[in-house]
């Protein structure tokens, strides 16, 4: 359990409403092996996380061993995780008893039910049975792109904006509590299946569920990853490496005006300021998987204080008050302002002379960086900086390269406004 | 020639061990890559530091070690016993950012440690040329040269007075980087690509150097330096009072008669170079309790690393500046020291002292072979130290190539790989030209 701390000023609120289903605080654990039993559920509520989406309920399965798969970066073990790990294996009734079990003793707490059955009379069984454990709502599993989907369901259904839709509409004829579609990224444009969900009355979206991914292969045995017996198959991929993907398929929704709904964010948070990310751009709730199978459930408490601390900096006591703020300054890219010019400027006093800025600009950008001679410290071209940030990126020393902002005395210019003064040709495009 | 069993330095404990694979995946996924990488630039052997990181870090350990053999055959011993503080490691740029610098040398070990162990072979001998060259003193400077002459199609003979290969790498590096038992791994991997050696056999009295110059189309000189030298002062041949590569020696490979050093009560050793603080150290952790280091200059004119001496002091080991033995006192063996403080101009002042000591250690330098050297026609040498052009290592006597302590005057053993190498390539260059005999 983490330690509030002492500090003085508002008091700050983190419970939020997704869709009409309340938690303390925005955490939920996404749907997944982290929330498959009432005694991690429980921990995790003790632990601090404000929800969960239980482990999808559905027709009994067998998984396989093994079952995930990882890309490890610059020495951390997971900057992606694979699975083929199928819905719950264990029987109904048992995860029905322990649902019941968690709300009775964590009423505050959101326990979400996600579920994947196939037919009609299916769904309607199996939300009446829920609905007796007094869960606080349902997630409807279209998303999981393996295993389930060749059966007809998972992604299956959510790459298919008319069943998403009937299918959806069954579930709001049966349902008295919040439903929630989780989306599939796997497809062209998440409007669609999310437009699908809304026609089909459901009270707010879920995304994204995994990527269908290879993780790679085993260059001894030459089997996929991961293996089940010198053999593998393609799964489902999150991690930390699906966060901008996933940030852009909730921005899409987020600024599209014939979409209405709640979002339930979900992909790569491990942090608070993941975490931040996909609240900034619409989304009510965070869904966290990947973290809590790397670090454990303890993982919240930092996002959980971070959270609070940048709310208290910036003057915020409610999580409502910034859902969404950041969209106003998402902008397509023929509205961007084409006359905003900024350089890099490197500080020699801290510059340590890895020239690993000189490497990146000359032969991986617009050669803008000159090594002078009798000196290891790289030197900016002003007149040839575009500006791009990638002397700033690669460099491992913090503050200093910074980008600076140059008057250039012109108004705001986009592409777009050029094209309607019929200017669009003057300007050229890296 | 086997090693003892029982040698004293199997006592001393790996003071940089090998890294895990985690550790060391960890540890190359720091590397910046630098683009014109400054620990390259500080490699005498210009190994591509950034790029065998690089190859750990993508799980490509075999290719790290032939990136790393290509450039320096002695890789697999520099790894260990290279002072990387003030080589590639101290010019880290993490250094410069206030950050620990890149374990260069630990991943290097990582590196070579599967190829020598497991006795992988990336490279093997070139198509015969017919040419033969004598190597003279089996150390680090002739392998890295018969190494190279072997890849090329030469024959390459190395001639050792002792019973074992390997040289200094073998008897005279501190146990705690390298045990013997390492170094003559690594000449067992590098000799199986066609290195022949004649041990026990000491140029200048054994085989001549006419003889030599009769079998070989060229000599390479890598003999290293001479016995160690004496102050001259009386009790100076006491049993007990060692000149410190002698003493090591005997540390490392169980020659010469050393008392158990946990038996001793007090060491004495003299001299402020590398060679006494290794001396000094391995004294201390054998078990002696009260280990002394006297040197005559003032501490900041000390030749020894810094590293090495802040170690020293660590262990416990104790150093008086400005001092000078006058003589070594006892009965049968050794017992005592007597010494005298130095005032500015080096010269005595006050009252001699004495303090106990079993055990004494002359670290003060080593003599030249000059008498063995001026058995070769035309040889030029500076008091000892053989001059050679400084792009082929080639001597003034055409048929003769030198490198590593005997033309350097006592450097590392990374100087002496890089000679040894340099002075191939001039040897090659030189026989392709002349047609040899």
């Amino acid at each position: 359990m983490i330690q509030r701390n002492g500090r003085t000023g508002e008091p700050i609120d983190l419970s939020i409403d997704c869709a009409g289903i309340r938690s303390p605080n925005p955490f939920w654990l996404a749907s997944g092996p982290p929330a498959n039993s009432s005694g991690q559920v429980m921990r995790a509520f003790d632990m601090g996380w404000g929800g969960a989406v239980w482990k999808t309920l559905g027709d009994p399965i067998t998984n396989t061993a093994s079952r995930y798969g990882a890309i490890p970066y610059q020495g951390r073990n997971v900057a992606g995780l694979n699975n083929i790990e199928l819905i719950t294996d264990r029987p109904l009734e048992v995860n029905l008893k322990e649902i019941a079990e968690v709300k009775k003793k964590y009423p505050n707490h959101a326990v979400v039910v996600s579920l994947m059955v196939e037919t009609k009379d299916e769904w309607r069984d199996i939300i009446k049975r829920c609905e007796d454990t007094g869960c606080d709502g349902f997630e409807l599993n279209f998303g999981c792109p393996h295993g389930m989907c060749e059966r007809g369901m998972g992604s299956a259904v959510g790459q298919e904006p008319k069943v998403l839709e009937e299918i959806a509409g069954w579930v709001m004829e049966f349902a008295s509590i919040p439903v929630l579609v989780k989306l599939t990224p796997n497809i062209t444009d998440v409007l669609y299946p999310a437009m699908a969900a809304q026609r089909g009355g459901v009270d707010g979206v879920s995304l994204v569920n995994t990527f269908k991914s290879v993780i790679g292969i085993d260059h001894d045995t030459l089997s996929p990853i991961p293996s089940v017996g010198g053999e593998g198959t393609s799964g489902g991929y999150c991690g930390p490496a699906i966060k901008p993907i996933a940030l852009h398929m909730v921005t899409r929704l987020g600024k599209a005006p014939e979409f209405h709904l709640p979002i339930s964010g979900v992909g790569g948070v491990q942090s608070w300021e993941d975490a931040l990310d996909f609240l900034l751009l619409g989304a009510s709730s965070i869904q966290v998987c990947t973290a809590a199978m790397h670090y454990g459930f303890k993982i919240v408490d930092d996002m959980i204080l971070g959270l609070e601390e940048w709310m208290r900096e910036k003057g915020y006591s409610r999580i409502d008050e910034f859902v969404g703020k950041a969209l106003p300054n998402y902008k397509e890219w023929g509205d961007l302002n084409l006359n905003f010019k900024i350089v890099a400027e490197i500080d020699p006093g801290t510059c340590i002379e890895c020239q690993l800025c000189y490497a990146a600009c000359e032969d991986g950008a617009h050669q803008c960086i000159e090594l002078p001679k009798g000196t290891r410290v790289p030197r900016v071209i002003e007149e040839e900086c575009v500006g791009c940030n990638l002397c700033q990126i690669v460099c491992p020393v913090e503050g200093c390269i910074t980008m600076v902002e140059r008057d250039t005395g012109l108004p705001r210019e986009s592409w777009n406004e050029r094209v309607a003064k019929g200017t669009a040709g003057a300007g050229s495009l890296h | 020639m086997a090693l003892a069993a029982d040698r004293l330095e199997t006592l001393l404990p790996d003071h940089k061990p090998a890294l895990t694979t985690a550790q060391a995946r960890a540890e190359a996924g720091r590397c910046l890559f630098c683009h014109d990488a400054p620990c390259i630039a500080a490699c005498p052997t210009g190994i591509d530091i950034p790029l065998f990181i690089k190859q750990i870090h993508s799980n490509n350990v075999l290719g790290a070690a032939r990136t790393i053999l290509e450039a320096n055959a002695l890789g697999h011993s520099c790894a260990r016993v290279c002072p990387v503080e003030v080589l590639c490691v101290g010019d880290c740029v993490y250094n410069v950012k206030g950050e620990p610098p890149i374990m260069i040398g630990r991943l290097q070990r990582y590196a070579t440690d599967p190829a020598v162990h497991g006795g992988i072979q990336f490279f093997e001998a070139g198509s015969s040329t017919g040419r033969s060259v004598a190597c003279v003193g089996g150390g680090p400077a002739s392998i890295a040269c018969a190494h190279e002459l072997v890849r090329m199609g030469h024959r390459a003979v190395v001639y050792e007075r002792n019973p074992w290969r390997g040289g200094l790498n073998t008897d005279g590096v501190a146990p705690y980087k390298m045990q013997a038992e390492e170094s003559l791994k690594e000449v067992e991997y590098l000799s199986a690509i066609g290195i022949e050696w004649r041990l026990d056999t000491a140029v200048g009295d054994d085989v001549t150097w006419d003889d030599l110059e009769a079998e070989y189309d060229a000599v390479f000189l890598g003999l290293g330096l001479g016995t160690d030298s004496g102050l001259g002062i009386p009790g100076e041949d006491l049993p007990g009072v060692w000149g410190a590569t002698r003493l090591i020696r005997a540390i490392k490979t169980g020659a010469g008669s050393l008392p158990d050093p946990a038996s001793l009560g007090a060491a004495v050793v003299v001299g402020g170079g590398n060679t006494a603080i290794d001396a000094a150290r391995e004294l201390s952790l054998l078990g002696v309790p009260e280990v002394m280091v006297a040197y005559r200059r003032d501490q900041d004119a000390m030749p020894a690393y810094l590293h090495e001496r802040g170690h020293a002091v660590e262990e416990g080991v104790r150093f008086v500046f400005r001092t000078l033995p006058l003589s070594f006192e006892g009965d049968r063996r050794v017992e005592a020291v007597r010494l005298t403080a130095l005032d500015h101009d080096l010269e005595p002042t006050g009252e001699p002292y004495t303090v106990p000591a079993d055990i004494v250690a002359l670290a003060i330098g080593q003599a030249r072979l000059i008498d063995l050297l001026d058995q070769v026609d035309k040889l030029d040498h500076d008091w000892g130290r053989v001059i050679v052009d400084p792009d082929t290592g080639q001597t003034s006597n055409p048929k003769y190539w030198a490198g590593g302590d005997l033309a350097n005057g006592g450097e590392e053993v990374v100087n002496a790989a890089a000679e040894g190498k340099r002075a191939a390539y001039g040897i090659d260059g030189w026989l392709r030209e002349n047609g040899g005999r």
